[in-house]
This record gives C-alpha cells, structure tokens and sequence, in this order.
C-alpha cells in the first residue's frame, strides 16, 4: 500500500467520497487540472474528449482547448447531429457548462437527446434493505444461494464517477437521465427568440450571427472563462450556414453573404483563443455548392471532419460496405503551438455507430480503384486487399500488384 | 531559421539581398512553417520587423518561434517587432462595445468602403518608425540601431474570407511594396492560401490575386500538398521561382523540391530522394 502523499497544487481534482487510498500523485506543474482534461502527449496543451473515444484518438488525444471543430453533416444530419450529442453529454459527464445554438430545433430538444453515459460499477456504503419474506418470488433472485457470506454486504450502487477519467462510453438506446442532465448549467441560442432588428449601420456579419457572436462573448465575460474560471465552457452550434440562419450560402449559387459565416467563424477562433472554451460547429456542407468556399470555411476552423453516410446512396447495398454506416474525412487537423501537424496514419476511415460506442476504423475496402466484378474473382479481392491498405505510399509495390492482377484476370477469362 | 531553405534561397542572416517580394502561395496543405522560418530569419539578421498575424494568436507564434530560437516577447520589448494580433484587434469590430475602440489598423471590419487605408498607415508607421526603441540601449549608450525594415502578411486569404475585394488587396500589397521595397529599402513576404481550382473560376478571388501578386513579386514559393494524396514521410512539394534576374545569374530558375516539416525545423529534398525510401 503507497504511503499517502499530500498533491500538491491540485485543487480542481474532486476525490470521490469513499477512496480505497489516501494516495494522491504529486504534481509538481502549476498547470490548471480541470475535471475531465488532459494534457497533450505532444505539446502540453490542454485537452477534452469529444466524447467519442476513437475520435479523440484520431485527433491525437482529444480536443483542444481554444479550438473549433468543423463537422460537415451528413445527407440527412443523423450522425452529425449524434456526434453534436456525445460531445455535449460528456460535458454533462465531466461537468462542464454548455452553451447550445440552434436554429432548427429548440436547444432544450438536443438536450433532452443526449445519450445515456454507462456507469461504473463503485462500491459504496448503503443500508442493507430490510429482509424480504422468502415467500415473495423475487426474492429467489436476491438470495445467493453460493456465496451466500457475501448477502449482507452493501449492494453495489451504479453511480457516476466522472472526474478522474477522459473519454466516457454512451448508451445510445436510452436517453440521459433528468437528475444527471439538470446537474450541469446550460445556456441556450434559439435563434427564433433573437428578432432582427434592422441597424442602420453596417454589421461585417449577418444578424443572427452577431447576434449569436454578442450573446456568446456575454456568456464567457459573465462566468469568467476568460479569466478566472476553472471550468470548460463546452458551445454546439448546429447547422451554421444553413437558411434558417439567414444565410443564402446553401440556396443560391452565388451567394450576396459570400463572408458571413467565414467572418463569425474568425470572430468564434478569437473568442476562444483567449478563454477556457471548446466549440464543436455542424455546417450543411452538401448544400454549398462553392467549394472554395468550403475550404475556406475549413481553414477558419482547427480541426475539420466530413461524415458520409451510406443511408440512401447505393453503397447502403454494396456488400463491401455492410459493416459500416459511413466514411469519415479527415480535412484538416490543426498543429497549435507547433511547427508540425499529426496527421493520422490512414485517412481512409469508416465509421459504425454501435448501440455502446462509434467507432471509427480504418477501411480495409477501398476497391474502388479496381474495376472488375469482385463477386466472381474473389481471389482477386484479396490481393486488391492487401494493396488498397496503403493508399498513397509505396508507389512501386501497388504497380507491381495491379500488373499482376491484370494479367490473372486475362488468364481467368 | 531552416539551413537548408537558406542554402536553396541563397540567402543568409549577415547577407542577404533587399528590396525583394516575396510571395508564398499554398495549395492544398499548410505553408505556415515558411512564415515561421522568415520571422526568425529576419529577426536573427537583425532588422526591423512589422508582422500583420492574422491567422493565430500571439502565443502561437511564439511557442514555435521559441523552437527556431528566437524570442518574440523579447524581440517586442526591444522594439524590435512590431506585432499585430488579429483576432484580439477583431474582436472590438465585429462585437462592438461602448466604451471600447479596437486597434484603427482594422477598421474595415466596420466599414467596407474604407478599405485598407487604415491598415497600410499602420504599416506605414511601423516600419518608417524610429530604429531604435527609447528606453534600450546598446553597448555604446546609443538607440539600439535595427537593419532595414521587413513586412510579414500571415495570410492574405484572411482578408479576402473577412470580405475585403480583391482589388483592394492588391492595391494594399502595391502600396506596402512601393513603401517598405522601394522607399525604405526592405523586403516584403506574404502568405496567401489558395484552394482548388475549379473549371467556371469559382475562386475568382485568390487565384486572380495570386496571379496578380505573382506579376508584382520577386520570388515565389508555391508550396502544394502531393498530387498523389497525403503521405507521412513527404509532407508537399514547393517550387521556387525567381523573377527577377540575380546579378550572378544569366536566368531564372525553377527548383522543385519535396519537403518534410519536423518539430524544430524543416527538411528539403530533391524529388524522390526523402530518407524514408533511400
């Protein structure tokens, strides 16, 4: 048993009531130590779980803090939207605030979506129930028959224990519970409630995103995370850009607000840069038909993901696709306080949403460079197996393969 | 300061040539690693340093400037740079409140007919400023005299996203280049992000403006990721091309080179020729 040590400097670690040790790891860094971050393994930068854990991994350790992440929605905003609600509940979790905008639906709508967390399993101290009769039918389930010493000792009690770990599982087939959604302070965008008032002036960016902008600075400058706050203020914007934000960059080809969002977007990085904030954005990408002006869009953001969902498109069918719902784009990872950026190995990623976690994998089925019927040369899938791994590298090998694979196919027809 | 970008530029701190444009466009990738490497060229030669830092804070600039070897705190104290944050000056514009006005460099955020008048003056000021600040002192007990004075633009896409027109900008790099180039003998260097180009000239904006740039400047360095996709050991490819005649050299080259970017530097190689295949 570690002789107990005094932390030195950590005051932001909640210890939870009932510690098997008294042992606390002596930090010799001022470093703030915030429920529910890290530092970075590369630059020792601050970071948060989106609440997706194969995510986190891909973008290096999580999210950082100061930082925006771009989401490009899929078709119909299904797993976008699904990613919005893990990055949101494991602020709930990690007991963050959170900010929500949007104007589609009600933020108190999103909220009350979240995902379920699954609890760890802590022993902690409880009355014993009084004893049932025998009689009653279920009590032949409480009895232990076996390890009958063990009946009297307190029952295990699911609870949250949220603090000491990074990255947290969800339940998606439940929703969270009140009691646990209601413990965390959220505040609410509804663009709906913020009418337009015509200024006279001019406004470098559109009404509802001034608006957004303003109510945004007001929150940070009001509970303190530019300053003295030892919380993370966790904001989700859902479909920024789309038209019920006023904006006409999904309608029309040549949109008049060519610099609305990329404006809010610059005033959002400066907002966060000087406060302990995190901001994950969904933007309707397949509806804007500039697509330099998506990548502008991008490069105002640090981090940049595109989903692609299979629902609805032909490869919903495509026996090489049936273990996932999508693919995942990395666009763009962002290298702060750094000359260098850590790309992830494989940029060809797929994603499944399983009923306990999204995973997100490497795509060992990219035939698409391959043009002939996999169905009947499936000895010719494997080797296109093998060589589709890595896309881009080894130039001289894929040639190689593709020269065989060629040659068999005349042999075979 | 990477050596072997010195060696292929030809350049280095205690000799380098003056008066020159130089350009940085980047396709498909990030080139900010060359504006890194220019920030502390010119600091460590010794010269006067205006750098508009649009793109990132302050802190980020000198967390990797600190890598390379140089200080910015410092640098700033001694009057050595002048530094202009873009997104602390910005956020006064675009969420106005009583009582607070923002730097006047970026006054077109709230007024698009102004242009960048307020921008250059800035400019302006910063480098024809005296060369030494008040209270630092050299050895002697005079002003700190600084080299001649340099402008670094991180990134004129900004601009262009925050709804500045293309013709201002250029008009605002022909005014920076007629002041600091050729008034006050300096250098100029500008990053401009350019994306994919499509058939019916969709980004009419940053291709027209880095064609029209490229028209004015001295030295290009376009810096694009691989056409073949993204790879680990080679992070890009960067073609230098000189327009002006050296006075060594009967005629213009172009390199072409492959690079890697590490923690504390970069690498350039001839094509094919990466560490990770020989």
């Amino acid at each position: 048993m570690a002789a107990p040590v005094s932390g030195v400097g950590n005051p932001g670690v909640r210890s939870s009531s009932l510690n098997s040790t008294s042992f606390q790891k002596k930090t010799r860094s001022k470093l703030l130590s915030i429920p529910g971050t890290r530092p970075s393994v590369q630059n020792g930068q601050l970071l948060v779980s989106t609440g997706v854990t194969s995510l986190d991994f891909l973008l290096g350790g999580g999210l950082a803090v100061g930082a925006v992440l771009l989401i490009e929605e899929d078709y119909y905003d299904s797993y976008s939207r699904m990613i919005l609600k893990y990055f949101l509940a494991e602020g709930v979790v990690c007991q963050h605030e959170l900010f929500v905008a949007s104007a589609q639906d009600s933020p108190n709508d999103i909220l009350q979506e979240l995902p379920s967390p699954i609890m760890d399993d802590v022993a902690i101290p409880k009355p014993v129930e009084q004893p049932r009769l025998s009689s009653e039918p279920q009590d032949s389930l409480d009895t232990m028959k076996i390890a009958w010493r063990y009946q009297n000792l307190p029952k295990v009690q699911s609870t949250l224990t949220s603090s000491s770990r990074f990255g947290h599982y969800y339940d998606v087939s439940k929703t969270m519970e009140a009691e646990i959604r209601q413990a965390a302070k959220c505040h609410c965008f509804n663009l709906p409630d913020h009418p337009q008032q015509t200024t006279p002036s001019y406004s470098p960016t559109l009404e509802s995103y001034s608006a957004l902008l303003k109510s945004l600075q007001e929150v940070i400058q009001k509970e303190g995370f530019a300053g003295k706050s030892r919380n993370i203020l966790r904001i989700g914007l859902h479909s920024l850009g789309s038209s019920l934000w006023g904006d006409d960059l999904c309608c029309c080809d040549n949109p008049k607000h060519t610099h609305a969002l990329t404006t809010f977007l610059y005033g959002l990085r400066a907002l966060l840069r000087s406060s302990l904030a995190v901001a994950v954005v969904t933007v309707p990408s397949h509806l804007i038909q500039n697509r330099a002006l998506m990548g502008r869009i991008a490069k105002l953001s640090d981090t940049a993901i595109a989903l692609e969902s299979f629902k609805g498109s032909e490869r919903e069918t495509n026996p090489l696709y049936k273990d996932y719902h999508g693919l995942l784009h990395v666009r763009q990872v962002p290298h702060l306080n750094c000359l260098a950026s850590q790309f992830p190995d494989h940029k060809d990623l797929a994603f499944k949403l399983k009923r306990k976690q999204f995973s997100i994998e490497v795509n060992f089925f990219l035939l698409s460079l391959f043009t002939f019927d996999i169905h009947t040369f499936p000895f010719i899938h494997l080797i296109g197996l093998t060589c589709a791994c890595t896309e881009s590298e080894c130039n001289l090998s894929f040639w190689c393969i593709m020269f065989f694979v060629q040659h068999i196919k005349y042999l075979l027809i | 300061m990477f050596a072997e970008l010195n060696s292929i530029l030809n350049t280095f701190p205690d000799k380098f040539s003056q008066e020159e444009f130089i350009i940085i466009s980047e396709r498909r990738c990030d080139a900010s690693f060359l504006i890194h490497h220019f920030l502390s060229f010119y600091l460590r030669a010794r010269c006067k340093v205006c750098f508009l830092g649009l793109v990132q804070s302050f802190s980020h600039y000198n967390a990797v400037s600190q890598r390379l070897g140089v200080n910015l705190v410092q640098a700033k104290e001694k009057g050595q740079l002048v530094f202009l944050e873009g997104l602390q000056e910005s956020l006064s514009h675009l969420v106005p409140q009583e009582g607070q006005a923002g730097s006047e460099a970026l006054n077109f955020l709230g007024d698009p007919t102004k242009g960048l008048q307020d921008l250059f003056q800035f400019v302006r000021s910063s480098c024809s400023g005296p060369s030494g600040a008040l209270g630092c002192t050299d050895r002697s007990g005079g002003p700190e005299e600084w080299g001649p004075p340099v402008l670094l633009v991180d990134d004129l896409g900004v601009l262009l996203s925050l709804g500045v027109s293309v013709g201002t900008v250029l008009d605002f790099s022909h005014y920076c280049r007629a002041t600091v180039c050729s008034r006050l003998q300096g250098n100029v260097v500008m990053l401009l992000h350019c994306d994919e180009e499509e058939d019916d000239g969709d980004d009419e904006g940053a291709e027209q403006l880095l064609k029209g740039l490229t028209h004015q400047c001295s030295l290009t360095l376009h810096v694009q990721g691989l056409p073949t996709g993204y790879c680990r050991d080679i992070h890009g490819q960067m073609e230098v091309c000189w327009r002006r005649q050296q006075a060594d050299e009967q005629h213009t080259l172009n390199k072409l080179f492959q690079y890697k970017v590490h923690d504390k530097g970069a690498s350039f190689f001839a094509r094919g020729t990466s560490s990770a295949f020989l």
